[in-house]
């Protein structure tokens, strides 16, 4: 029967192939091919200086000793790092809230679909318009301001933008309000995926709520919480749309909010080749290194 | 004995209040996600005038005005909203089409096979699902100049055929959803595999693939960065660099209503969308746990 079945599928074998040429074709084309060019530029004196375009000489990994010794990077990934964290634990800490009361059998909550449709809309809008949005209502005489001064919380309107932890608190929060409804999901998924009868055995066994989430839930959600996590960390490395909007590429004040994509995107539009494609390759292996820790929980779900 | 009945008694209570507190912060979490949308929407029908004196919860009448001082192009004439509407649509359509057709297409390939390359190719393909597109942008971008595809919409919608994401949720859907028998039987039946694929495994892969073109739709029509990088002709801009383009203006001097209404016209489309399928968004989110 197996050999028979498998002499069939033979005959077919080559249909496999030809299903995936597209998926190659465009992968290499689009993606591989400029990965590698990225990388050769990378090693290459290559930029504009006014009118003169200068290079492409080679020069090693020049690029790279200067990209690492003038410390912008060093400032642009501590920015988007802290950025990240500011909005990575609330996140985390209300998605874990509301993913064990959702999956709570013993709450029974009702309005759920309600509520996570509405949690969940965020995450599906432009980001840019979204940026926008917040940057008409936090200035110096949008509403934000009027209502505080209105309800009279603030005797004067508060000057978010030129403050650098307001602007990065901004940032943080649109980030936040984007992406906690989608964690929220992913956690929930797991939690149902956990045995409800560890929670009735604990249950009997007198555990209190908090108990059974400590003691229970969270080690057994371990594996997907890091996935989150390192997910996540990517994502918050791409940081780019809501910074770039808000301060209008400046990262203002100060360059207190410039992420590392700013950084590049800067690079890229003033066609300056050589630091920007050392600045790809350095994100290209800490976005790789990540990668393969998120491949380790991907295969494992395989199997 | 008295430890047990003190809890029994505790958990009675709790499961009350806990009940009360957790709708609480579900409300104010919920008004947290929808009052900037309520304050966008009510800020879009009042002028500008109105919009200087300060902030009301009540609407105005001037949304039609705002709209067509935006689009008509008086104050606003820089910028072309109808070409970036259509602009948008038609990239983040053909993107969805494409993504979809071609990821279901490789999760095929890779799912009803057997080839020496298959396993390869899967952990390949798992393995670069996460690398983001701007750390080759560098080299996509000299790609297109070399290609004289600058300014193009080509380069914009092609690559959206080798989307590792889409493949991994079409592959686990069919893990689930598409028994090989069925593909056996048109095989006995004398169908040829491309017509089997098209007319036997896309029905069945239907659920999957609407929900796959909703996220790539969405993702297209919000993407920001590469579009910024290839589009520069006016008339071929989408939403989103005109978004950028109108906060680098001089906004001080701008109609206020216009923004908002500028802001409202272009998140519309996906929250119309958002509220029509909701329910299969949801899901859809929590099947292909590989997102985000």
């Amino acid at each position: 029967m197996k050999t028979a079945r498998r002499g069939k599928v033979v005959s077919y074998n080559k249909w496999g192939y030809i299903f995936l040429i597209p998926f190659i074709t465009v992968y290499l084309v689009f993606q591989f091919i400029p990965l590698v060019s990225t990388i050769y530029n990378s090693f290459f004196e290559n930029y504009r200086s006014g009118l003169t375009q200068i290079g492409p000489n080679f020069i090693g990994l020049e690029n790279y000793k200067t990209i690492f010794t003038n410390g912008d990077i060093i400032t642009y990934a501590k920015n988007t790092l802290i950025m990240w964290v500011m909005g990575f634990v609330p996140q985390i800490i209300v998605s874990l809230l509301l993913g064990a009361w959702f999956s709570s059998p013993s709450l029974r909550l009702k309005g759920q679909r309600f509520f996570k449709t509405v949690i969940y809309l965020p995450n599906l809008i432009m980001a840019s318009a979204f940026s926008m949005l917040f940057f008409t209502l936090f200035a110096d005489s949008g509403p934000i301001n009027s209502i505080l001064v209105q309800m009279g919380i603030l005797s004067q309107p508060y000057r978010f933008m030129s403050n650098i932890w307001s602007t990065r608190t901004l940032i943080a929060f649109m980030n936040f309000i984007m992406w906690f409804g989608n964690t929220t999901i992913l956690l929930m998924a797991g939690m149902m995926g956990i045995d409800t009868a560890l929670f009735e055995a604990a249950e009997v066994d007198g555990a209190t709520s908090a108990q059974i989430f400590f003691k229970i839930t969270l080690p057994l959600l371990r594996p997907i919480l890091i996935y989150v996590m390192i997910t996540s960390l990517i994502g918050g490395l791409q940081m780019f749309d809501v910074p770039q909007i808000l301060t209008n590429a400046t990262g203002d004040p100060m360059r207190s909010t410039m992420t590392l994509i700013m950084y590049l995107n800067k690079h890229l539009y003033s066609k300056n080749f050589g630091l920007g494609g050392a600045l790809s390759v350095v994100l290209f292996i800490i976005t790789g290194i990540l990668s393969m820790i998120v491949y380790q929980f991907s295969s494992k779900k395989e199997s | 004995m008295k430890s047990d009945k003190e809890a029994k008694v505790s958990k009675g209570m709790g499961i009350k209040s806990r009940r009360i507190i957790a709708y609480i912060v579900l409300v104010i979490i919920s008004f947290l996600c929808l009052s900037w949308f309520y304050v966008l929407f009510i800020n879009s029908t009042r002028s500008h005038a109105e919009l200087t004196k300060g902030f009301t919860p009540v609407p105005s009448s001037y949304l039609m005005i705002n709209w067509k001082n935006l689009s008509g192009g008086r104050a606003a004439s820089a910028l072309p909203i109808w070409y970036g509407l259509f602009n948008s649509f038609f990239i983040s359509t053909l993107s969805a089409a494409l993504c979809t057709y071609f990821s279901t297409m490789t999760a095929y390939a890779i799912h009803a096979y057997d080839f020496k390359m298959k396993k390869f190719m899967f952990t390949f393909i798992l393995m670069i699902m996460m690398i983001p597109t701007q750390v080759t942008a560098l080299g996509f971008l000299q790609l297109v100049g070399k290609m004289k595809l600058d300014d193009s919409f080509i380069p914009l919608i092609i690559p959206a055929m080798a989307a590792p994401v889409t493949f991994f949720y079409m592959k686990q859907y069919m893990e689930s959803a598409l028994p090989l028998s069925l593909v056996e039987a048109a095989r006995i039946d004398g169908s040829g595999e491309f017509r089997t694929f098209n007319s036997i495994v896309l029905p069945l892969m239907k659920p999957a693939i609407a929900v796959q073109a909703i996220f790539t739709f969405v993702t297209s029509w919000n993407n920001y960065f590469t579009p910024a990088l290839i589009l520069h002709t006016d008339k071929k801009k989408t939403l989103p660099i005109l978004i950028a383009q109108l906060r680098s203006t001089d906004w001080l001097k701008f109609d206020m209503g216009q923004v908002y209404v500028m802001i409202l016209f272009s998140i519309l489309p996906v929250i119309v969308i958002y509220l029509l399928l909701s329910r299969q968004i949801v899901q859809g989110v929590a099947m292909g746990s590989v997102k985000g």
